[in-house]
């Protein structure tokens, strides 16, 4: 599993960030930065939890590595 | 141009009275009807209300959907030309603008709002609402928990953040209370909205001279020595970064805590065990929904299919915020509070572009301000008959005008 994130579309909103920082923390431009690109499965639910939250959909999730 | 299928039913009478601890009645009856209802806006113009939460982020994100204000036709609740009232205002304000000219303010706030830069804020939040809460113990009981708290304390905040002077405040805090509450007196509200926009066109013509160590300081030497931004447009910045940022979550801390006081076994929960602070925070943002429509009102440049009916170009879009949070589809028993719940897809904040640029301040902001409160102030209690506290009905964001409390 792959996450795309979208900086030119992210608007710093942050909620993937709360929703699973291990996976994603907000960057000095205040702009998503994935700490994790490849979550392992434990990860999926919030994962998909923060996907869902991004109110810019700024996030995608790809199959494979 | 199709005719607008606004016409082909009856439209509920709009805005109505919430409970006040619940949407209005009639907002489960238009959800259960359809995902988009026509509603009659006091001047007589008929718009749609989005009543449903998967429908309320679908119209938020979509680009067809238009919150500019400039343009001709765009909804007002009093039948005004949006453009008149705008006509003074608008540069600097992203929150009447679409993408791509919306995009280019918001991207200069963005690191300032960020959740790293808030959890840098937080001692300081904290600090401040201790130094309250240690005013209100040294004072006379009852003490009024909206002036003395739950206004002061998002003031002092965003005035040090913007570098606003707080002895300043009695400008910015009476004259947005007024622009809130004269939803029906057009040119009142305009006169406040004037009389705050003059104020803020003296302090950013003095920080151009002297640019301070805050965000219009920062503002003024990376943005506007640089040609980026006009005076007019940080202007127009400054004026939705102090008026947003202070009564929205002004009304928020004294609504919560009514709530938490009427849920007592949940407020011994959170008293147990601060780490349900954050998940309580959003649900009291859900459960309340103090903004319900009231930055959500949108204008359709597009048509736009929802379920069996068409939204068509020139429509009036209003998503009822409070409606969608209580919309049976997205949270289970939702008309329930509880502080478990832990669901963060609530639209409190809108959802899009737009999506509260201070959301997170605003989170850091009631998280502290009411565990600090109950932890300093354990008995604290209404000083009246909760029938008879004086809740802003008429007010575009839900509030309490006055709340007494004693311990």
């Amino acid at each position: 599993m792959t996450i795309i994130a979208d900086r030119e579309v992210c608007i710093g909103a942050g909620q993937c960030a709360l929703a699973a920082p291990e996976v994603f923390d907000s960057a000095d431009d205040g702009l998503v930065e994935l700490v994790r690109p490849h979550p392992d499965d434990a990860d999926l639910p919030v994962v998909r939890e923060a996907v869902a939250l991004c109110p810019a959909r700024a996030l995608r999730l790809r199959d494979g590595g | 141009m199709t005719t607008s299928d606004l016409g082909t039913s009856p439209a509920q009478p709009f805005p109505v009275q919430r409970c006040p601890f619940d949407p209005p009645a009639e907002y489960a009856a238009m959800r259960g009807t359809a995902p988009i209802v026509p509603i009659r806006l006091p001047a007589g113009r008929t718009v749609w209300a989005v009543t449903r939460h998967a429908e309320a982020q679908r119209l938020l994100t979509d680009p067809r959907i238009s919150t500019d204000t400039t343009r001709e036709g765009f909804p007002t609740l009093t039948g005004e030309d949006s453009r008149e009232r705008v006509a003074d205002t608008h540069p600097g304000m992203f929150i009447d603008m679409d993408p791509p000219e919306h995009d280019v303010y918001r991207r200069m706030l963005i690191s300032e709002f960020s959740v790293k830069r808030i959890r840098a804020m937080r001692p300081g939040i904290e600090k401040t609402a201790h130094e309250l809460i240690d005013a209100m113990l040294a004072g006379d009981r009852p003490a009024d928990l909206v002036a003395d708290f739950g206004l002061a304390l998002p003031s002092l905040v965003i005035c040090q953040l913007l570098g606003v002077p707080y002895e300043d405040r009695e400008v910015f805090q009476s004259r947005t209370r007024r622009m809130v509450e004269l939803v029906d007196a057009p040119e009142a509200a305009r006169a406040a909205v004037m009389e705050i926009h003059g104020y803020l066109d003296d302090l950013v013509t003095r920080a151009e001279a002297e640019p301070g160590d805050d965000l219009l300081g920062r503002l003024v030497r990376e943005r506007r020595a640089t040609g980026e931004l006009r005076h007019d447009e940080l202007v127009g910045m400054m004026f939705l970064l102090l008026v947003a940022g202070h009564e929205t979550t002004a009304n928020m801390i004294p609504v919560s805590v009514l709530t938490l006081l009427r849920h007592p076994e949940q407020l011994a929960a959170l008293k147990d065990d601060p780490a349900l602070w954050p998940g309580a925070v959003d649900e009291l943002l859900r459960y309340q929904s103090v903004v319900d429509w009231a930055a959500f009102d949108r204008m359709a440049i597009a048509d736009i299919p929802v379920g069996d009916r068409t939204i068509r170009a020139g429509d009036g879009v209003f998503v009822l915020g409070f409606s969608a949070n209580r919309d049976e589809r997205a949270f289970p028993e939702p008309d329930a509070f509880d502080i478990h719940r832990g669901a963060r897809n609530h639209v409190a904040f809108g959802y899009g572009v737009h999506q509260c640029l201070g959301q997170n301040l605003a989170r850091a902001e009631l998280e502290i301000a009411l565990r600090a409160l109950f932890e300093r102030i354990p008995d604290l209690r209404a000083a009246a008959d909760i029938a008879d506290l004086p809740f802003r009905y008429g007010a575009p964001i839900f509030g309490l005008a006055a709340f007494p409390v004693t311990w």
